[in-house]
């Protein structure tokens, strides 16, 4: 911590090492976004950087919030969320071909995006309500699944498989942090490897395309692979150092498609190469360590579950489209948070670190305190 | 149960062994996402190195000018007009229907055509242009240059268009140049060249045969352009290579003028340099102007091409083939004095020649006659005679030796080489064994023996030098020709007796118009119908002006000139000429005398073609008209050059 006179207190307080480390994920993001403007920063930088600003300053409201008002209105919130996204299927806004909007007018709402963080921390509160005992009993279990399961149900509905996937995965690893016995989750995998022929069958034919494509995408390089094919083509290009700034052919001729959104990556690692690739994996990394470590050092069982459970989901959501891009995963429509141009992922990401940044502040301040 | 006993310490325990599980795994995803980005940029980086650049660079064409062919004066006979044509650029064109509209209605395209620009719009995509139209004049040109603003997408350019300046003289020679078909482009692995607008390829003749040397090298623009195929800017260039010329030992000046007085016959003439073995003519008429090939030829053009039964579709030199008729007796007369035949023993013509139950005739009564006065004077009898005597076994090699049946080493599409039968080959082809009959007829051409004009000249030609001598198209002098198996003395009575076929013989009207040069030739009939014995009893065989043109007989010629020490052989073929000595030998003598004295020889064609109704061009936009008028089409508009 940054401990001088002249810095006052509130601002010397800040986990000062965490915003240097968030900030340098996000120059990285304005700095590829302005690349993939063909080196302008307009359309995207000017706007992104507004945008993380704005939430930013969210964040640090949010961190201000204490634990306890956090815990009283987990609940109300994960339930306005959930009529939120029961809305959005009755005046849902069409876009992308996908129900995920609600418009309030002065901003478009994608409730959704709300229910990443809200599932965690409804999650931990639920664990922090019920009695040790009961934890690895039918009563720690159904009512958890039911909460995860709900709010998935209506998000893969809209449909949107990758935020669902991510709501039921942050959900879970909840749970197994919680102390639910280990054979739910071995025997959840089990069936999962025999459930996973079922729910393609049952896909949307977009949806089961990339699932194939994925598995093959040089099938149909031209058509729906595309995406991953010349997502590859570009961070493969990269090599160690990369093509240099503003030299990314793939993303500046246009043959990466969404190269300012869902594959952002590619584009910079096409101009940064292995090495400024390597680097944003471990940035994140480091900031889900930060988290993770807040976990460890909560005094309370809320804290500690709700604190691993939002670092998860920032790692999650890195993670998932990292390995989108770099073909390992299925296109799902995940954007690299903080990186992609676009405010949602931002605001979800921003919401968990101003949560996390609140549960720090408050253990440190405890702590110094006792 | 356990879960009684689960209590909070239990459950702290649990989180932070759960935390390392979890950290760990955080840990080793994170791992395999830098291993995998390593495997993708580091291990893999040349393999998308690669398909990054293939993605970013591409390679416009630019196709190379083809080379000339040229006669053996370097005077040209295919060579590039600059002409002006319009494409469209579809990645840059914007309110299609407009633009469309408004060259249909400057370029004055027929609705098929806009039919068809619609369709390789729709298929096109990116950079590649579609052809709009080819060979414009250039006012259109210019109309479309000027409103270019208002026609985003259109590019208007110079190419080169393929001309041949003596037109259809040259048709079946060279043949002529269109663009690919789909099999053409699959067949050369989908070479990018062939479908870039305004490139042609040989499609017949020489275009096609020399089609390698002719094309070239084409250039390459390097462009960098984006995913929708704009062009961001262009990188070096690599320059294109025009085609080789090709030289040929055509004399064009001739072979027009050979093609000219042809006139309206359908048939072929073939004239060889006898020292070298140089073709120096061989047009075949009618013809098609492979001009008008190399813009696209129109459907009704191609019909009435078809329709014709003179065959101008087909080059008669190689193609055709014709019974020899009584041009094979020189060659014969050769045999029979191989077989020890002496020239001197005479043999007594009535006429007719019964062999059998069945009667040969003769076109006269000859009287007694020599080996000498039967080829003067084309007595059948004699050569029924000593044939029978001789035997085939010294006739068939003989006609092979002089070239029948033999397939020439020439850069010709196609050559069809005939027959000379044989009892081995009357075997296989008929099933039956060599009778008498067989060696009769062949003794005079008919029968089984085909050949065509090209084999009768090289016949011709080898009689004339004594010498194995072998024709070319291309190519300058090889090495000395060997000598005909053959003796001397032999030739030289030949030689005589053909010379005086044109001063007292069948073709004496073939005699050429100079007091130093004479020419030595043979006439020939060849049948096409049977005469039955009931025509020859009614009055006698009916003559070929009362017969319907397909009926007639093919008039030949074969001849060489001097006589002594030669020069030139030529022969020629009439389709349904009538009589050798009719048609056929007046043409060859024309050629002659214009090979000896372009005045005197462009004199008579004068003369000839006006007695046919005008020259060449003229016959044919006549011949057009009434074509037209027949099949109910508006006659052309003038031609746009």
């Amino acid at each position: 911590m940054i401990s001088s006179a002249i810095i006052p207190q509130p601002l010397a307080r800040l986990p000062w090492k965490l915003i240097f480390i968030v900030f340098g994920i996000c120059a990285i993001g304005l700095v590829t976004l302005y690349s993939a403007a063909g080196g302008s920063w307009r359309p995207w930088a000017m706007k992104q950087g507004i945008i993380i600003l704005i939430f930013f300053g969210l964040a640090l409201a949010v961190s201000w919030i204490p634990e306890q008002t956090v815990k009283q209105l987990t609940f109300p919130a994960f339930i306005g969320i959930l009529i939120m996204l029961v809305a959005v299927e009755a005046i849902g806004f069409v876009g992308k071909g996908a129900q995920r909007w609600v418009d309030l007018g002065v901003i478009r709402l994608q409730p959704s995006e709300f229910m990443k963080p809200a599932i965690v921390l409804t999650l931990a509160r639920f664990y922090d309500l019920i009695p040790a005992s009961d934890v690895r009993r039918w009563r720690g279990l159904w009512p958890a699944g039911a909460l995860i399961m709900v709010p998935a149900t209506l998000i893969l509905v809209q449909p949107d498989l990758g935020t669902a996937m991510m709501v039921m995965l942050s959900g879970v690893t909840v749970m197994f942090l919680a102390g639910l016995p280990m054979w739910y989750f071995l025997s959840a995998a089990g069936v999962a490897a025999v459930a996973g022929p079922i729910l393609f069958a049952t896909m949307h034919d977009y949806q089961r395309k990339r699932v194939l494509i994925f598995l093959n995408p040089e099938n149909d390089p031209l058509g729906a692979g595309y995406h991953i094919s010349q997502s590859k083509i570009a961070i493969g290009s990269g090599g160690f150092w990369g093509k240099g700034f503003l030299n990314g052919s793939q993303s500046h001729l246009n043959y990466l498609p969404e190269g300012h959104t869902d594959f952002v990556y590619a584009t910079m690692v096409e101009e940064w190469g292995w090495v400024g690739g390597a680097l944003l994996i471990l940035a994140f990394l480091m900031v889900v360590r930060w988290g993770m470590a807040v976990a460890r050092g909560a005094p309370t069982r809320f804290g500690q579950l709700a604190a691993a459970g939002l670092s998860m989901t920032i790692f999650y959501y890195f993670s998932v489209n990292l390995m989108m891009v770099m073909g390992l995963a299925p296109v799902v429509g995940i954007p690299l948070p903080l990186v992609s141009f676009g405010g949602s992922a931002v605001m979800t990401v921003m919401l968990c670190l101003g949560v996390l940044m609140g549960l720090e502040r408050q253990q440190r301040t405890r702590t110094s305190l006792a | 149960m356990k879960a009684a006993r689960y209590t909070g310490a239990h459950q702290a325990l649990t989180f932070s062994r759960r935390m390392l599980l979890v950290g760990g795994a955080q840990l080793a995803v994170g791992g395999a996402l830098i291993t995998r980005l390593g495997y993708l940029a580091i291990a893999q980086n040349a393999h998308y190195k690669l398909l990054s650049e293939s993605n970013r660079v591409q390679l416009i064409p630019v196709p190379p000018r083809r080379g000339w062919i040229v006669d053996r004066n370097d005077k040209p006979i295919a060579i590039n007009r600059s002409s002006f044509r319009v494409d469209i650029i579809p990645q840059q064109l914007e309110d299609r229907p407009r633009v469309i509209e408004t060259l249909a209605s400057l370029l004055q395209l027929p609705p098929d055509e806009i039919e068809r620009i619609e369709r390789e719009l729709d298929a096109s995509h990116g950079f590649r242009p579609v052809s709009v139209a080819d060979n414009i004049p250039f006012d259109q040109y210019a109309a479309i240059t000027v409103r270019l603003p208002e026609l985003p997408g259109v590019a208007p350019s110079r190419a080169f268009a393929r001309y041949y300046p003596a037109g259809s003289a040259v048709g079946q020679l060279v043949g002529y140049v269109g663009s690919a078909s789909t099999q053409e482009y699959e067949a050369e692995n989908k070479n990018p060249l062939l479908i870039i607008p305004g490139v042609k390829i040989g499609k017949e003749g020489l275009e096609k045969t020399f089609e390698k040397d002719l094309r070239g090298e084409p250039g390459g623009q390097r462009v960098e352009v984006t995913a929708r195929g704009k062009l961001v800017r262009e990188l070096d260039a690599k320059p294109d290579r025009s085609g080789k010329s090709i030289k040929l030992t055509i004399d064009a000046d001739l072979h027009d003028y050979a093609a000219r007085r042809i006139g309206e016959n359908s048939g072929s003439i073939v004239v060889i340099d006898v020292p070298t073995g140089d073709i120096l003519a061989m047009p075949s008429m009618p013809s098609f102007d492979p001009n008008n090939f190399s813009d696209g030829i129109s459907r009704n053009e191609w019909k009435m091409l078809s329709d014709n039964d003179h065959l101008p579709l087909v080059d008669k030199v190689t193609e055709s083939l014709y019974p020899s008729g009584s041009t094979i007796k020189p060659l014969m007369s050769l045999a029979l004095l191989k077989a020890g035949i002496d020239p001197r023993t005479r043999v007594f013509c009535n006429g007719t020649f019964p062999l059998g139950n069945h009667i040969f005739h003769c076109d006269a009564r000859h009287g007694s006659v020599a080996m000498d006065d039967a080829i003067i004077r084309s007595c059948d009898v004699y050569f029924y005679t000593m044939s029978l005597r001789a035997g085939v076994e010294y006739i068939a090699p003989m006609a092979r030796l002089m070239g029948f049946q033999e397939k020439f080493d020439l850069p010709l599409a196609s050559q069809r080489f005939g027959t000379v039968p044989d009892p081995e080959w009357m075997q296989r082809r008929y099933h039956r064994a060599w009778q008498a009959y067989d060696t009769i007829n062949m003794s005079i051409g008919q029968g089984n023996v085909l050949v065509n004009p090209l084999q009768l000249a090289v016949m011709a030609a080898r009689i004339a030098s004594g010498r194995m001598l072998q024709p070319r198209l291309t190519g300058s002098r090889r090495s000395q020709m060997p000598d005909l198996a053959v003796s001397a003395k032999d030739l030289e009575f030949v030689r005589e007796a053909m010379g005086q076929v044109t001063i007292r013989g069948t073709a004496a009207a073939a005699r050429l118009p100079f007091d130093s040069i004479a020419m030595a030739g043979k006439t020939g009939t060849a049948q096409v119908r049977r005469i039955t014995m009931g025509e020859r009893a009614s009055g006698g065989v009916r003559s070929n002006e009362s017969l319907a043109w397909r009926m007639r007989d093919h008039s030949l010629f074969v001849g060489f000139a001097p006589v002594e020490n030669p020069r030139y052989a030529a022969a020629a073929v009439i389709e349904h000429g009538g009589f050798g000595a009719q048609v056929a030998a007046p043409l060859v003598r024309d050629v002659m005398t214009y090979l000896f004295d372009k005045p005197k020889g462009l004199a008579a064609l004068a003369a000839y073609e006006g007695s046919i109704g005008g020259s060449l061009d003229q016959r044919i936009s006549q011949r057009t008209a009434a074509w037209r008028a027949a099949n109910g089409l508006p006659p052309l508009r003038s031609d746009p050059t």
